[in-house]
Protein backbone atom coordinates (compact mmCIF):
# COMPACT_ATOMS: atom_id res chain seq x y z
CA UNK A 1 0.00 0.00 0.00
CA UNK A 2 2.98 2.22 0.93
CA UNK A 3 5.47 0.94 -1.07
CA UNK A 4 6.67 3.94 -2.96
CA UNK A 5 7.30 6.26 0.05
CA UNK A 6 9.02 3.89 2.41
CA UNK A 7 11.11 2.20 0.01
CA UNK A 8 14.05 4.18 -0.50
CA UNK A 9 16.46 3.39 1.96
CA UNK A 10 17.17 -0.08 3.90
CA UNK A 11 17.51 1.76 7.17
CA UNK A 12 13.22 2.39 6.60
CA UNK A 13 10.02 0.50 7.81
CA UNK A 14 7.03 0.51 6.39
CA UNK A 15 4.00 0.86 7.96
CA UNK A 16 3.63 -2.37 7.30
CA UNK A 17 6.28 -3.68 9.15
CA UNK A 18 8.21 -4.28 5.68
CA UNK A 19 12.16 -3.40 4.87
CA UNK A 20 11.09 -2.77 1.66
CA UNK A 21 14.74 -2.65 -0.27
CA UNK A 22 15.10 -5.86 1.59
CA UNK A 23 12.28 -7.10 -0.44
CA UNK A 24 13.20 -5.82 -3.32
CA UNK A 25 16.78 -7.57 -2.87
CA UNK A 26 14.62 -10.54 -3.34
CA UNK A 27 13.20 -10.18 -6.59
CA UNK A 28 16.84 -9.68 -7.63
CA UNK A 29 17.25 -13.40 -6.70
CA UNK A 30 14.12 -14.52 -8.30
CA UNK A 31 15.12 -12.91 -11.65
CA UNK A 32 18.60 -14.88 -12.00
CA UNK A 33 18.40 -17.91 -13.43
CA UNK A 34 17.39 -21.52 -11.90
CA UNK A 35 19.65 -22.92 -9.43
CA UNK A 36 18.58 -26.44 -7.68
CA UNK A 37 20.16 -27.83 -4.52
CA UNK A 38 19.55 -31.97 -3.60
CA UNK A 39 20.61 -34.03 -1.26
CA UNK A 40 20.85 -37.58 0.79
CA UNK A 41 22.85 -39.16 2.95
CA UNK A 42 25.73 -39.09 1.95
CA UNK A 43 26.24 -36.47 -0.96
CA UNK A 44 25.05 -32.93 -2.35
CA UNK A 45 24.70 -32.09 -5.74
CA UNK A 46 24.02 -28.96 -6.78
CA UNK A 47 22.43 -27.87 -10.64
CA UNK A 48 22.29 -24.79 -12.73
CA UNK A 49 21.06 -23.36 -16.03
CA UNK A 50 23.63 -21.05 -16.90
CA UNK A 51 22.51 -18.19 -19.55
CA UNK A 52 24.49 -16.65 -21.75
CA UNK A 53 24.69 -12.66 -22.62
CA UNK A 54 24.44 -13.60 -26.64
CA UNK A 55 24.47 -16.48 -29.04
CA UNK A 56 28.30 -15.27 -28.83
CA UNK A 57 29.25 -15.07 -25.48
CA UNK A 58 29.80 -17.67 -22.81
CA UNK A 59 27.37 -19.08 -20.61
CA UNK A 60 27.83 -17.66 -17.26
CA UNK A 61 29.15 -19.78 -14.48
CA UNK A 62 27.42 -20.54 -11.73
CA UNK A 63 28.40 -23.03 -9.49
CA UNK A 64 31.60 -22.40 -7.80
CA UNK A 65 33.84 -24.26 -5.25
CA UNK A 66 34.52 -22.63 -2.05
CA UNK A 67 36.51 -25.60 -0.32
CA UNK A 68 36.68 -29.48 -0.73
CA UNK A 69 34.06 -29.60 1.24
CA UNK A 70 31.43 -26.76 0.00
CA UNK A 71 30.20 -25.48 -2.40
CA UNK A 72 27.95 -22.95 -3.78
CA UNK A 73 25.08 -22.31 -6.40
CA UNK A 74 24.52 -18.72 -7.16
CA UNK A 75 21.03 -16.46 -8.54
CA UNK A 76 20.91 -13.19 -8.37
CA UNK A 77 23.64 -10.17 -8.88
CA UNK A 78 26.45 -12.45 -9.95
CA UNK A 79 28.78 -9.82 -8.68
CA UNK A 80 27.85 -9.70 -5.00
CA UNK A 81 28.24 -13.89 -5.46
CA UNK A 82 31.66 -13.68 -6.74
CA UNK A 83 32.16 -10.94 -3.34
CA UNK A 84 30.72 -13.43 -0.89
CA UNK A 85 32.81 -16.82 -2.63
CA UNK A 86 35.48 -14.94 -1.36
CA UNK A 87 35.17 -14.07 2.00
CA UNK A 88 33.71 -17.77 2.05
CA UNK A 89 36.97 -18.96 0.72
CA UNK A 90 39.19 -16.72 2.96
CA UNK A 91 37.66 -17.88 5.77
CA UNK A 92 37.53 -21.55 4.96
CA UNK A 93 41.95 -21.08 4.17
CA UNK A 94 41.74 -18.77 7.86
CA UNK A 95 40.16 -21.81 9.58
CA UNK A 96 42.63 -24.23 8.35
CA UNK A 97 45.38 -22.51 9.21
CA UNK A 98 44.33 -21.48 12.89
CA UNK A 99 42.70 -24.84 14.09
CA UNK A 100 44.52 -26.99 11.37
CA UNK A 101 41.14 -28.75 10.20
CA UNK A 102 38.20 -28.11 7.73
CA UNK A 103 35.50 -25.60 8.57
CA UNK A 104 32.38 -26.70 9.63
CA UNK A 105 29.65 -25.43 7.18
CA UNK A 106 26.62 -24.69 9.64
CA UNK A 107 29.60 -22.30 11.47
CA UNK A 108 30.63 -20.94 8.27
CA UNK A 109 26.82 -20.37 7.67
CA UNK A 110 26.30 -18.44 10.86
CA UNK A 111 28.80 -16.27 10.11
CA UNK A 112 27.16 -15.54 6.43
CA UNK A 113 24.06 -15.15 7.86
CA UNK A 114 25.41 -12.53 10.27
CA UNK A 115 27.25 -10.94 7.25
CA UNK A 116 24.12 -10.45 5.31
CA UNK A 117 22.39 -8.73 7.85
CA UNK A 118 24.59 -6.49 8.42
CA UNK A 119 23.56 -5.17 5.37
CA UNK A 120 20.25 -4.71 6.20
CA UNK A 121 20.69 -2.14 9.39
CA UNK A 122 23.18 -0.06 8.12
CA UNK A 123 22.28 3.02 6.22
CA UNK A 124 25.53 3.34 3.92
CA UNK A 125 25.01 -0.39 2.66
CA UNK A 126 22.60 -2.53 0.65
CA UNK A 127 21.41 -6.00 1.25
CA UNK A 128 23.25 -8.69 -1.01
CA UNK A 129 21.21 -9.22 -4.13
CA UNK A 130 21.91 -13.04 -4.76
CA UNK A 131 20.96 -16.18 -2.91
CA UNK A 132 22.80 -19.33 -2.13
CA UNK A 133 22.73 -22.82 -2.26
CA UNK A 134 24.99 -24.02 -0.37
CA UNK A 135 26.32 -27.64 -0.10
CA UNK A 136 28.75 -28.77 2.43
CA UNK A 137 29.84 -31.67 4.39
CA UNK A 138 30.10 -31.77 8.32
CA UNK A 139 34.22 -32.77 9.01
CA UNK A 140 33.25 -33.58 12.24
CA UNK A 141 30.29 -35.89 12.24
CA UNK A 142 31.05 -36.82 8.33
CA UNK A 143 27.15 -35.85 7.13
CA UNK A 144 25.65 -34.01 4.08
CA UNK A 145 23.97 -30.28 4.43
CA UNK A 146 22.22 -28.22 2.10
CA UNK A 147 21.54 -24.71 3.00
CA UNK A 148 19.98 -21.71 0.92
CA UNK A 149 20.74 -18.09 1.64
CA UNK A 150 18.75 -15.11 0.96
CA UNK A 151 19.14 -11.22 1.22
CA UNK A 152 17.67 -10.91 4.29
CA UNK A 153 20.12 -12.77 6.12
CA UNK A 154 17.78 -15.69 7.09
CA UNK A 155 19.03 -18.70 6.60
CA UNK A 156 17.42 -22.31 6.21
CA UNK A 157 18.84 -25.84 5.75
CA UNK A 158 17.04 -28.09 3.06
CA UNK A 159 16.35 -31.71 1.95
CA UNK A 160 16.04 -29.60 -1.45
CA UNK A 161 15.63 -26.39 -2.81
CA UNK A 162 15.41 -24.47 -6.02
CA UNK A 163 15.92 -20.65 -6.49
CA UNK A 164 16.05 -18.55 -9.35
CA UNK A 165 13.65 -17.79 -12.25
CA UNK A 166 10.47 -20.35 -12.66
CA UNK A 167 12.06 -22.71 -9.87
CA UNK A 168 8.42 -23.14 -8.63
CA UNK A 169 8.60 -25.67 -11.29
CA UNK A 170 11.54 -27.19 -9.92
CA UNK A 171 10.22 -26.63 -6.29
CA UNK A 172 6.94 -28.66 -7.57
CA UNK A 173 9.27 -31.69 -8.17
CA UNK A 174 11.05 -31.59 -5.26
CA UNK A 175 8.39 -31.41 -3.15
CA UNK A 176 7.07 -34.73 -4.60
CA UNK A 177 10.10 -36.88 -4.61
CA UNK A 178 12.25 -35.29 -1.89
CA UNK A 179 11.90 -38.45 0.28
CA UNK A 180 13.62 -40.90 -1.94
CA UNK A 181 17.11 -38.76 -2.13
CA UNK A 182 18.16 -39.96 1.65
CA UNK A 183 19.05 -43.29 0.45
CA UNK A 184 19.43 -41.99 -3.50
CA UNK A 185 23.10 -42.97 -5.12
CA UNK A 186 24.56 -40.14 -6.33
CA UNK A 187 23.68 -40.64 -9.90
CA UNK A 188 20.33 -41.13 -9.22
CA UNK A 189 20.56 -38.20 -7.32
CA UNK A 190 22.10 -35.60 -9.98
CA UNK A 191 19.41 -37.03 -12.68
CA UNK A 192 17.16 -35.60 -9.61
CA UNK A 193 18.89 -32.21 -9.81
CA UNK A 194 18.67 -32.34 -13.63
CA UNK A 195 15.41 -33.28 -13.58
CA UNK A 196 14.34 -30.59 -11.93
CA UNK A 197 16.20 -28.13 -13.47
CA UNK A 198 13.91 -29.29 -17.01
CA UNK A 199 11.25 -27.68 -15.43
CA UNK A 200 12.66 -23.92 -15.45
CA UNK A 201 13.85 -23.53 -18.83
CA UNK A 202 12.03 -21.11 -20.62
CA UNK A 203 9.72 -21.38 -23.58
CA UNK A 204 11.31 -23.39 -26.02
CA UNK A 205 15.03 -23.82 -25.16
CA UNK A 206 16.48 -26.87 -23.82
CA UNK A 207 19.01 -28.55 -21.04
CA UNK A 208 21.78 -28.60 -23.13
CA UNK A 209 25.37 -29.27 -21.72
CA UNK A 210 26.35 -25.86 -22.68
CA UNK A 211 23.92 -24.29 -20.71
CA UNK A 212 23.11 -27.02 -17.77
CA UNK A 213 26.38 -27.79 -15.02
CA UNK A 214 26.73 -30.10 -11.97
CA UNK A 215 28.43 -29.85 -9.02
CA UNK A 216 28.44 -32.66 -6.05
CA UNK A 217 30.54 -33.58 -3.04
CA UNK A 218 30.09 -36.18 -0.50
CA UNK A 219 31.09 -37.84 2.39
CA UNK A 220 34.25 -39.18 0.55
CA UNK A 221 34.18 -37.38 -2.78
CA UNK A 222 35.63 -33.53 -3.00
CA UNK A 223 33.93 -30.55 -4.83
CA UNK A 224 33.56 -31.93 -8.70
CA UNK A 225 31.79 -30.28 -11.65
CA UNK A 226 30.37 -31.41 -14.34
CA UNK A 227 30.31 -29.54 -17.48
CA UNK A 228 30.16 -29.91 -20.99
CA UNK A 229 30.82 -33.08 -22.77
CA UNK A 230 31.38 -34.83 -18.98
CA UNK A 231 27.85 -34.07 -18.51
CA UNK A 232 25.86 -35.32 -21.52
CA UNK A 233 26.10 -39.15 -20.17
CA UNK A 234 23.38 -37.91 -17.43
CA UNK A 235 20.94 -35.75 -20.16
CA UNK A 236 21.35 -38.98 -22.22
CA UNK A 237 19.98 -40.78 -19.26
CA UNK A 238 17.53 -38.75 -18.35
CA UNK A 239 16.42 -38.46 -22.19
CA UNK A 240 16.06 -41.78 -21.75
CA UNK A 241 14.39 -42.17 -18.45
CA UNK A 242 11.82 -39.12 -19.83
CA UNK A 243 11.24 -41.25 -23.04
CA UNK A 244 10.52 -44.44 -21.03
CA UNK A 245 8.30 -42.92 -18.83
CA UNK A 246 6.11 -41.52 -21.58
CA UNK A 247 6.09 -44.67 -23.31
CA UNK A 248 4.41 -45.83 -20.50
CA UNK A 249 2.27 -43.14 -20.19
CA UNK A 250 1.38 -43.74 -24.00
CA UNK A 251 0.99 -47.49 -22.73
CA UNK A 252 -1.84 -46.93 -19.96
CA UNK A 253 -3.71 -44.62 -22.93
CA UNK A 254 -4.12 -47.43 -25.08
CA UNK A 255 -5.19 -49.88 -22.60
CA UNK A 256 -7.67 -47.56 -21.13
CA UNK A 257 -9.08 -47.18 -24.98
CA UNK A 258 -8.96 -51.25 -24.72
CA UNK A 259 -11.41 -51.84 -22.20
CA UNK A 260 -14.10 -49.06 -24.29
CA UNK A 261 -16.91 -51.77 -24.53
CA UNK A 262 -17.10 -52.29 -28.57
CA UNK A 263 -20.39 -51.48 -30.36
CA UNK A 264 -22.24 -54.30 -31.33
CA UNK A 265 -23.09 -55.43 -34.50
CA UNK A 266 -26.48 -56.33 -35.66
CA UNK B 1 53.72 5.57 27.14
CA UNK B 2 55.75 3.04 26.12
CA UNK B 3 55.06 -0.45 25.05
CA UNK B 4 55.73 -2.89 27.38
CA UNK B 5 56.45 -7.17 26.57
CA UNK B 6 57.27 -9.98 28.34
CA UNK B 7 61.25 -10.55 29.43
CA UNK B 8 61.24 -12.73 32.04
CA UNK B 9 58.52 -14.96 33.96
CA UNK B 10 57.61 -13.73 37.85
CA UNK B 11 55.05 -16.13 39.40
CA UNK B 12 55.58 -19.51 37.80
CA UNK B 13 54.58 -23.62 38.29
CA UNK B 14 56.90 -26.26 37.11
CA UNK B 15 56.89 -29.39 34.78
CA UNK B 16 54.17 -30.62 33.51
CA UNK B 17 54.22 -34.10 32.25
CA UNK B 18 52.01 -37.00 30.67
CA UNK B 19 51.49 -39.91 28.64
CA UNK B 20 48.87 -41.98 26.51
CA UNK B 21 47.98 -45.33 27.80
CA UNK B 22 45.63 -47.88 26.68
CA UNK B 23 42.50 -46.07 26.54
CA UNK B 24 43.25 -43.02 27.48
CA UNK B 25 45.78 -39.71 28.04
CA UNK B 26 46.80 -38.96 31.49
CA UNK B 27 48.54 -35.42 32.61
CA UNK B 28 50.32 -34.47 35.97
CA UNK B 29 51.60 -31.02 37.31
CA UNK B 30 52.32 -30.04 41.18
CA UNK B 31 50.20 -27.45 42.76
CA UNK B 32 53.14 -25.01 43.75
CA UNK B 33 53.07 -21.42 42.50
CA UNK B 34 56.67 -20.28 42.73
CA UNK B 35 58.10 -16.41 43.23
CA UNK B 36 61.67 -16.75 41.87
CA UNK B 37 62.98 -18.86 44.87
CA UNK B 38 60.13 -17.87 47.14
CA UNK B 39 57.47 -20.66 47.33
CA UNK B 40 54.04 -18.70 47.15
CA UNK B 41 51.22 -21.12 47.10
CA UNK B 42 50.92 -24.86 47.71
CA UNK B 43 48.03 -25.04 46.54
CA UNK B 44 47.62 -23.48 42.79
CA UNK B 45 46.12 -25.62 40.55
CA UNK B 46 47.57 -25.69 36.72
CA UNK B 47 45.56 -28.46 35.14
CA UNK B 48 42.36 -27.68 33.40
CA UNK B 49 39.18 -29.18 32.31
CA UNK B 50 37.85 -27.79 28.71
CA UNK B 51 34.10 -28.83 28.14
CA UNK B 52 34.80 -32.22 29.45
CA UNK B 53 36.44 -33.04 26.32
CA UNK B 54 40.29 -31.26 26.80
CA UNK B 55 42.44 -31.17 29.16
CA UNK B 56 45.18 -27.93 29.44
CA UNK B 57 47.93 -27.65 31.42
CA UNK B 58 51.14 -25.32 31.40
CA UNK B 59 54.26 -24.85 32.92
CA UNK B 60 55.80 -20.73 33.03
CA UNK B 61 54.15 -17.70 33.49
CA UNK B 62 51.29 -18.33 35.69
CA UNK B 63 49.18 -15.07 34.96
CA UNK B 64 49.66 -16.17 30.51
CA UNK B 65 48.20 -19.53 31.57
CA UNK B 66 44.83 -18.01 33.29
CA UNK B 67 45.26 -15.64 30.06
CA UNK B 68 45.12 -18.93 27.91
CA UNK B 69 42.79 -20.72 29.62
CA UNK B 70 39.97 -18.35 30.27
CA UNK B 71 40.53 -17.47 25.85
CA UNK B 72 40.43 -21.32 25.68
CA UNK B 73 37.12 -21.73 27.54
CA UNK B 74 35.41 -18.62 25.65
CA UNK B 75 36.65 -20.25 22.20
CA UNK B 76 34.80 -23.84 23.40
CA UNK B 77 31.84 -22.38 24.45
CA UNK B 78 31.31 -20.05 21.20
CA UNK B 79 32.12 -23.64 19.07
CA UNK B 80 29.44 -24.96 21.21
CA UNK B 81 26.53 -22.45 20.86
CA UNK B 82 27.76 -20.33 17.80
CA UNK B 83 25.78 -22.17 15.13
CA UNK B 84 22.58 -22.63 13.68
CA UNK B 85 22.25 -26.00 14.55
CA UNK B 86 23.76 -26.35 18.34
CA UNK B 87 20.59 -27.50 19.93
CA UNK B 88 20.28 -30.57 17.90
CA UNK B 89 24.28 -31.53 17.91
CA UNK B 90 26.40 -32.17 19.89
CA UNK B 91 29.50 -30.17 18.76
CA UNK B 92 32.51 -30.12 21.08
CA UNK B 93 35.61 -27.99 20.33
CA UNK B 94 38.54 -31.30 19.26
CA UNK B 95 41.73 -31.28 21.53
CA UNK B 96 43.63 -31.50 17.99
CA UNK B 97 41.87 -28.18 16.83
CA UNK B 98 42.62 -26.36 20.19
CA UNK B 99 46.30 -27.25 19.98
CA UNK B 100 46.65 -26.19 16.12
CA UNK B 101 45.04 -22.41 17.62
CA UNK B 102 47.34 -22.46 20.57
CA UNK B 103 50.17 -23.00 17.96
CA UNK B 104 48.84 -19.85 15.99
CA UNK B 105 48.35 -18.34 18.60
CA UNK B 106 51.68 -18.51 20.71
CA UNK B 107 53.42 -17.57 17.19
CA UNK B 108 52.41 -14.73 16.34
CA UNK B 109 52.97 -13.01 19.68
CA UNK B 110 56.21 -14.55 19.92
CA UNK B 111 56.60 -12.89 16.42
CA UNK B 112 55.90 -9.49 18.08
CA UNK B 113 58.54 -10.60 21.06
CA UNK B 114 56.14 -10.74 23.25
CA UNK B 115 55.43 -14.49 24.03
CA UNK B 116 53.09 -15.99 26.82
CA UNK B 117 55.77 -17.49 28.36
CA UNK B 118 54.80 -21.07 28.63
CA UNK B 119 55.09 -24.69 27.66
CA UNK B 120 51.45 -25.88 26.86
CA UNK B 121 50.37 -29.18 27.11
CA UNK B 122 46.86 -30.36 25.35
CA UNK B 123 45.64 -33.57 25.87
CA UNK B 124 42.59 -34.81 25.26
CA UNK B 125 40.64 -37.95 23.37
CA UNK B 126 40.59 -37.32 18.98
CA UNK B 127 36.60 -38.61 18.07
CA UNK B 128 37.79 -39.07 14.73
CA UNK B 129 40.70 -41.17 14.84
CA UNK B 130 38.85 -43.06 18.12
CA UNK B 131 42.49 -42.83 20.03
CA UNK B 132 44.04 -40.23 22.73
CA UNK B 133 45.44 -37.17 21.66
CA UNK B 134 48.07 -35.82 23.37
CA UNK B 135 50.77 -32.70 22.27
CA UNK B 136 52.90 -29.60 23.58
CA UNK B 137 52.98 -26.02 22.18
CA UNK B 138 55.92 -24.25 23.84
CA UNK B 139 56.39 -20.25 24.25
CA UNK B 140 57.95 -19.98 20.80
CA UNK B 141 55.01 -21.66 18.91
CA UNK B 142 56.67 -24.90 18.30
CA UNK B 143 54.48 -28.25 18.54
CA UNK B 144 54.87 -32.25 19.21
CA UNK B 145 52.55 -34.49 19.36
CA UNK B 146 53.92 -37.31 20.87
CA UNK B 147 52.84 -40.37 23.94
CA UNK B 148 55.43 -39.13 26.63
CA UNK B 149 55.48 -34.97 27.36
CA UNK B 150 57.13 -33.16 29.72
CA UNK B 151 57.85 -29.64 30.28
CA UNK B 152 60.48 -27.42 31.92
CA UNK B 153 62.40 -29.93 34.48
CA UNK B 154 60.61 -32.50 33.43
CA UNK B 155 62.24 -33.12 30.43
CA UNK B 156 65.64 -33.26 31.88
CA UNK B 157 64.31 -35.65 35.08
CA UNK B 158 60.99 -37.24 34.48
CA UNK B 159 61.51 -37.87 30.27
CA UNK B 160 64.33 -40.91 31.08
CA UNK B 161 62.12 -42.22 33.51
CA UNK B 162 59.18 -42.25 31.33
CA UNK B 163 60.83 -43.72 28.34
CA UNK B 164 62.21 -46.54 30.20
CA UNK B 165 59.32 -47.56 31.71
CA UNK B 166 56.40 -46.73 28.99
CA UNK B 167 54.51 -49.56 26.92
CA UNK B 168 51.55 -48.61 24.19
CA UNK B 169 49.47 -50.82 26.94
CA UNK B 170 49.99 -49.13 29.76
CA UNK B 171 46.46 -49.93 31.79
CA UNK B 172 45.21 -46.71 33.73
CA UNK B 173 46.66 -47.90 37.10
CA UNK B 174 49.90 -48.46 35.66
CA UNK B 175 50.13 -44.96 34.02
CA UNK B 176 48.92 -43.18 36.95
CA UNK B 177 51.87 -45.21 39.14
CA UNK B 178 54.49 -44.22 36.59
CA UNK B 179 53.29 -40.37 36.72
CA UNK B 180 53.55 -40.60 40.62
CA UNK B 181 56.91 -41.77 40.73
CA UNK B 182 58.31 -39.43 38.34
CA UNK B 183 56.81 -36.39 39.74
CA UNK B 184 58.00 -37.96 43.35
CA UNK B 185 61.77 -37.69 41.66
CA UNK B 186 60.66 -33.93 40.67
CA UNK B 187 59.93 -33.02 43.72
CA UNK B 188 63.41 -34.34 44.95
CA UNK B 189 65.18 -32.76 42.57
CA UNK B 190 63.74 -30.11 41.39
CA UNK B 191 63.88 -27.20 44.05
CA UNK B 192 60.64 -25.52 42.48
CA UNK B 193 58.59 -28.21 42.92
CA UNK B 194 56.56 -29.86 45.86
CA UNK B 195 55.01 -33.04 46.90
CA UNK B 196 51.05 -31.68 46.54
CA UNK B 197 50.30 -32.94 43.04
CA UNK B 198 47.21 -32.91 40.74
CA UNK B 199 46.43 -35.60 38.07
CA UNK B 200 43.90 -35.46 34.93
CA UNK B 201 42.92 -38.06 32.52
CA UNK B 202 41.04 -38.67 29.44
CA UNK B 203 39.19 -41.31 27.70
CA UNK B 204 36.30 -41.37 25.37
CA UNK B 205 33.86 -41.02 28.12
CA UNK B 206 35.39 -37.53 29.26
CA UNK B 207 37.61 -35.77 31.36
CA UNK B 208 38.60 -35.73 35.26
CA UNK B 209 40.83 -33.18 36.69
CA UNK B 210 41.69 -34.94 40.59
CA UNK B 211 41.66 -32.31 43.45
CA UNK B 212 45.11 -31.75 44.73
CA UNK B 213 46.86 -34.68 47.46
CA UNK B 214 49.68 -35.24 48.50
CA UNK B 215 52.63 -37.49 47.35
CA UNK B 216 54.04 -39.83 50.34
CA UNK B 217 57.36 -38.69 50.81
CA UNK B 218 58.18 -39.69 54.12
CA UNK B 219 60.83 -42.02 53.16
CA UNK B 220 62.29 -39.82 51.17
CA UNK B 221 65.39 -38.94 52.83
CA UNK B 222 66.02 -42.51 53.78
CA UNK B 223 66.98 -43.23 50.07
CA UNK B 224 70.30 -44.50 50.03
CA UNK B 225 71.94 -41.93 47.46
CA UNK B 226 70.60 -39.60 50.24
CA UNK B 227 71.84 -41.02 53.71
CA UNK B 228 75.40 -42.23 51.93
CA UNK B 229 77.99 -39.36 52.48
CA UNK B 230 79.04 -38.30 48.75
CA UNK B 231 82.41 -38.37 49.68
CA UNK B 232 83.32 -41.58 50.94
CA UNK B 233 85.20 -43.76 48.48
CA UNK B 234 82.20 -45.89 48.16
CA UNK B 235 79.80 -42.71 47.35
CA UNK B 236 79.71 -41.88 44.01
CA UNK B 237 82.00 -38.66 45.21
CA UNK B 238 80.13 -36.46 44.44
CA UNK B 239 78.47 -33.52 46.99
Amino acid sequence: MFRNQYDTDVTVWSPEGRLLQVEYAMESVKQGSACVGVRSNTHVVLGALKRSVSELSSHQKKLLEIDDHIGIGIAGLTADARSLAKYMRNECLNHKYVFGAPITPALLMGDLADKHQRTTQTYVRRPFGVGLLVAGIDPQFQTAHLYQTCPSGNMYEFYASAIGARSQSARTYLEKHYESFTEASLDDLIIHALQALVGCVSGDDELTKENGSIAFLGKDQKFTMLEGDALQPYLDRLELKNAEEEKDDDDDEEEKEGDAPQAMET
Amino acid sequence: MSKQRTTQPITTGTSVIGLVYDGGVMIAADTLLSYGSMAKSFNTPRLYNIEDRILLGASGEYSDLQEIVAKVKALALQETTNSMESIYVDRKLPAKSLWNYLRAVMYQKRSKMNPYWNDVVVAGWDDQADKPFLGTVDKLGTTLQENLVATGFGGYLAMPLLREKWRNDLSEGEARALLEDAMKVLFYRDCRASARIQLAKCTSDGCIVSEPYELDHSNGWNAPSMIRAAGDLDGDGGW
